[in-house]
Formats: C-alpha cells, structure tokens, sequence
C-alpha cells in the first residue's frame, strides 16, 4: 500500500520556498528590465566577466579556500584525537564543540569586533604589555579567522564521524603487520579518514564562498565578497536580475563541487556525513 | 618457544584470564579450545600484544616481551573477521608487510604471487577486496599474515564466518601450511570438532582458567573433569559417589568402574559417552528404561532413554523406535570418573 498522499505536504512544501524561488532566480537572471518591459537577454551574466567582479568572485573563491585548510588544518587532530579510544571526555568535548553553534551567529561574530578592535581586548593587553596596537581588524586575516571560527565544527564533525567507524582491528592488522604508530596513521587510518574530510571540506567551502555576515562585519564596509555582491545588487542597488545571475553562477559552481565530491565519495565506498 | 608464566588480564575489574601457565613448542599446532567468553581471545591478544597482562610474563625464546608493541613482535596474527584493509586492493593487502619493512619492489612481486599462488588464489593481484568471498577474503587474510615469515601464527576463529563445507576445507588445508612451513600456530576456537581434527595440543579454558592440556586424543578420551568432558564431544553426566577405589553408586546402582584413589564417600561426577552406553534387552541391562525420543544424525541415530529419572544420551547405528523398553548397559572401562569442579 502506498501512501502517496502523505508525501503531499511536503511536495507543497518543496514547490512554495524551493522550487518557485529558483525559478524566479533563473527567471530574473535572465531578463532585463527596461523601463516596464521585460526581455530575455544574457546581459546579466556578461557583466559577470567584467574585471571588477571576477576579482571579487576569485577573491571570495580564495579566501575561502583557505580559511577551509585551516579548518581541516586544525579541525583534523582534533577529530583524530576525539575520535581516538583512550580519550575519556569525549562527549563533554562535542558538546563543547557544538555548543557556540547554539548561539546566534551574528552575535558570535560580532563578539570577535569586541576582541579584535583597535581598542579592544587583544590591543589593550597588548598595549599594557609595553606594545604596539596590531591593526586585527578589517582585513584577510579577521575575515579569515571568522571563518575559521565559525566554520570549523563542520569540518571537525564528518571528520570525527567517520573516524570513529573505522574498524578497531584495522588498526591492530597494521600494527600486527609491523606498523608503528605513525605507519599505522598515514597507511589505514588517514586513507580511511578520507570520506570525512571531504564531507568536511564540502561542508565548509561552500558556506565560506556565500557568506556575506562575516566579511561585512569583520571586513568592515569596503570589504567585498561574492556574498556581499548579492547582498547589494537585492538590498542596495535594488538589481535583482544581476544579483540573480550571480546567484546562479553561485549554485553553479556549489553544484560542479558537490558533483565532484560525491563522486569521489562514491569511489571510496566509505560514507560522509550524508 | 613461547611460555605463559602465571599470566592474569584483569578488564575494570572482571578477571578475563586467572593464572595461566603454557608451553607453547616450535612448530606445534596449539589450539585454545573453550566457550565464548572463556579467555581463549583474551589469551591469544596478550601473544599478539594487543592486550598486556595484568600480572605474569610472556616469554618469547627465553626473553620476557610484556611491554613490547604489537609491530614489533615476531608474530602475526589472522583476525576473526580478517579485518582486511578495505582501501588497498588485494595485492597491497598482502604487501602491506612488507611495504612497511622497506622491501625491494621486486622482492614483493615475487613473495606476494608465491603468497598468492599458497592460497589458490592467483592472479586475484588487482581485484577489491570487497569483491571476494568469505572464503577468499579468509586466504588472503592468511597470506597477508604469512608473507612476513612470522615465527608464530595466531589465528582467532579464522573460520568461524565460513559455511560447513569450506570450513571443513579450510581445516586441513591450514593443517596442511603449518607442516609444509614448519610454523607454529597458535589457534582459538570454540568449535571442538575443529580443535581436534587439526591440532597436535589442545588446550582446553573456561572461565579464564586452563582446564586441560594435552593432545586431542587424550583430551576425548581421558577428560579431567565434566566440564571437559561435556565440552568435548556429547557425554552424560551424572552425579555419583565412590564407596571405595573401582566402586561409585550413581542412579541408584552400585557399578564397577576403573578409576580409584578417591576419598571415600566422595561426590565426583560421573560421565559416560553416549556411544558406550549400548541398548540391550531389559533383563540384560544394567538400568531399563524407556525410549522418549529418536533423531537420526546421519552415522547414527540419537536416542534419549528415560531411567531411574535420568535422560540418557545414546548413540547408536540401531534404532529403536520412542516409547520401546530397552536396558542399558556399559563396561566398566567407559565409565569415566571426575572430580567436581569447583565452581567460585
């Protein structure tokens, strides 16, 4: 017996705040306005190739792929080690993981303006300290570090979800058969490990591309990303067809890159997070 | 070659292994035979060193190697579930060894297709491990193990996952490596059929201690004790007590038997195989009973008979049919005497 109809909410569900949205998204990126006509025109993503907006897309593009290797930089020991059998406390640690994640994320980040300011509580110590003030804010580096900050329990979840799977007597096999410790490390159980890390990378690149909260705070106003192009073209500019095409470019290039992890994934037979 | 000396493990407070004591010889065939949960794992884990005993020492060629890691034991090991590396294919599997020590490429080629070639299971090199059968999944297991010419082989219940046929195979072709390579294999199983058809020592455990020791011949036929005694093949055991030597009363009857030096009046268990115990006709039986059930089991035929409030076990190539009066009968030199084990 089928129940067809219980899928019924959901497919309505699906058509209001999916579907019609992405076809108004591609509806509008490719169009023009003119006065009151509408034409169908590529207008929108040829603009898209001007110097000025490829450099904020290869800018948005960089930044966040290295805020996403220092997320796994530093997200993988600790899922190494959480994930290891003699560490006892796991779960207070997860938890501790999680836990800021409960909190509101402009707030969280605007938590770091109040660390990070000229005036703020790293500059003061600094300063008491005989220093010079470090200019901290309004650059790469802020936007990196919120990045990093904000992003890299999503790293250190798949990470630690796959490597807890890992069978325990793979590990004793490698060691039976000679390995030492770090043998054992980079011959089972980082190979292994490795469907995590790419959960872990899809899960934070993608984020870090769109987002625009995190450099408009902590890269201040002129601080531009693919982000905050969108978020112009639709609140300041008022160009919903431009900030449509490069919305659409967006989901483009998050498409290829799922596209391309979930084959990798399917390779490895091993299994991410989804 | 390897000695067990008064070795206990202790897991947060539950003792797995009590006082251990064993003598393990070159080029002997060992096998640690017992109910799950009897230490026999435990045991073997603490020769591979996946596990450090509590208390005692391990000895290897003279030398004591309780704190010496896994990698750096001349023993491998078979796991119960092979715990192949599901990212490396076949070949790598087996290489894995002999990667990590640094080996020639060349020397690897050849060792893992001699390997192979061991195992039947040449020119699988390529394959996914995945797509191998239980069976081929257990040889390369064995071969992965054996390419780095360990002194000693544990295997832990290699053939327990494997269907009757191929485990039936599995066993003398195991047999067959150990003599041809002159290793010693140290085996753990639960299965005595296995234990006896393979091993040159059987040891038997339960709860944590060693129950016997001895060849599988000796351990069938001389049991120390009931436990031993109903582990091994199928017994009846019953309660009795010796009035004297060659003299035990059990169900009600006063039997010759042949085993003394008891105390007198001593409650000992008495076992009798129930392919000894032979039907004859009432008046010519030493208990009469009744025949409550008949199973065939291929060779023979299995009969519970119903006497003096005992169900007796039979095992007989003559049936007679449920609800027959039949006597029983044994000779003296098949009923086994034990001594009660303790239980704590």
């Amino acid at each position: 017996m089928k129940k067809t109809w219980a899928a019924w909410p959901y497919v309505f569900w699906m058509v209001i705040f999916t579907v019609i949205p992405l076809f108004l998204l591609l509806y509008f990126s490719f169009t023009v306005k003119d006065g009151s006509t509408v034409a169908f025109s590529f207008a929108n993503f040829q603009r898209l190739f001007e110097p000025v907006y490829f450099k904020v897309l290869f800018r948005s593009l960089v930044l966040a792929g290295i805020s996403t290797f220092f997320c796994l930089f530093l997200g993988y020991p600790v899922a190494f080690i959480l994930a290891g059998r003699s560490f006892r406390r796991k779960n207070t640690m997860i938890l501790l993981l999680v836990l800021p994640m409960w909190m509101n994320f402009l707030l969280r980040t605007y938590a770091w303006l109040t660390l990070l300011e000229r005036k703020g509580l790293i500059n003061t110590v600094l300063v008491h300290l005989g220093l010079q003030p470090l200019n901290l804010l309004y650059n790469d580096f802020a936007v990196t570090l919120g990045m990093v900050y904000n992003f890299i329990p999503f790293m250190i979840l798949p990470i630690y979800s796959v490597m807890s799977k890992i069978d325990r007597s793979l590990v004793e096999a490698a060691e039976d058969l000679g390995a030492n410790p770090l043998a054992v490390f980079w011959r089972v159980t980082f190979p292994l490990s490795l469907p995590g890390v790419l959960s872990g990378i899809t899960m934070v690149f993608m984020p870090a591309v769109t987002t625009f909260v995190i450099s408009r705070l902590l890269g201040g106003g002129q601080y531009t990303l693919i982000g905050n192009l969108i978020e112009q073209q639709f609140l300041t500019v008022g160009d919903w067809n431009f900030g449509s095409a490069i919305s659409v470019l967006m989901m483009l290039i998050i498409l290829v890159s799922m596209a391309f992890t979930s084959r990798y994934e399917k390779e490895q037979e091993g299994s991410g997070l989804w | 070659m390897i000695r067990l000396v008064n070795i206990s493990k202790q897991f947060d407070g539950t003792e797995a292994v009590k006082n251990i004591n064993l003598h393990i010889s070159k080029n002997e065939f060992l096998t640690m035979l017992g109910p799950s949960g009897c230490g026999k794992t435990t045991t073997l884990r603490m020769i591979g060193g996946f596990e450090y005993p509590t208390t005692g020492e391990i000895i290897f060629d003279g030398v004591n190697i309780n704190a010496l890691p896994p990698y750096k034991r001349k023993v491998n090991t078979v796991f119960q579930k092979y715990a192949l590396f599901p990212h490396l294919n076949v070949y790598d599997n087996i290489a894995f060894g002999l990667h990590i020590k640094k080996v020639e490429k060349k020397t690897i080629d050849e060792k893992v297709g001699r390997m192979l070639e061991l195992v039947s299971l040449s020119g699988y090199e390529r394959r996914s491990v995945y797509s191998l059968s239980g069976g081929q999944q257990q040889r390369i297991a064995i071969a992965r193990a054996l390419i780095n010419e360990p002194e000693v082989l544990l295997l832990d219940e290699p053939l327990g996952a494997l269907d009757l046929k191929l485990r039936k195979d599995m066993q003398l072709e195991l047999k067959a490596m150990q003599k041809q390579l002159g290793i010693t294999f140290i085996y753990v199983t639960h299965d005595q059929e296995e234990a006896l058809t393979m091993s040159d020592t059987v040891v038997v455990m339960n709860r944590g201690r060693i129950q016997q020791t001895g060849t599988p011949e000796a351990i069938y036929n001389e049991p120390i004790n009931a436990f031993v005694a109903g582990f091994i093949g199928e017994s009846n055991i019953v309660e009795g007590i010796m009035h004297g030597d060659f003299h035990v009363e059990f169900a009600g009857k006063h039997v010759e038997c042949s085993d003394q030096g008891f105390a007198a009046q001593e409650v000992v268990d008495v076992v009798i195989r129930p392919e000894d115990l032979k039907m004859v006709e009432p008046a010519d039986g030493l208990f009469t009973g009744v025949v409550k059930s008949v199973t065939f089991k291929g060779v023979h035929y299995e009969m519970i008979v119903a006497a003096h409030g005992i169900d007796w076990m039979i095992h007989s190539t003559r049936m007679r049919p449920a609800g027959m009066n039949v006597g029983l009968k044994v000779v003296p030199f098949d009923i086994h005497i034990m001594k009660k084990v303790m239980e704590e």
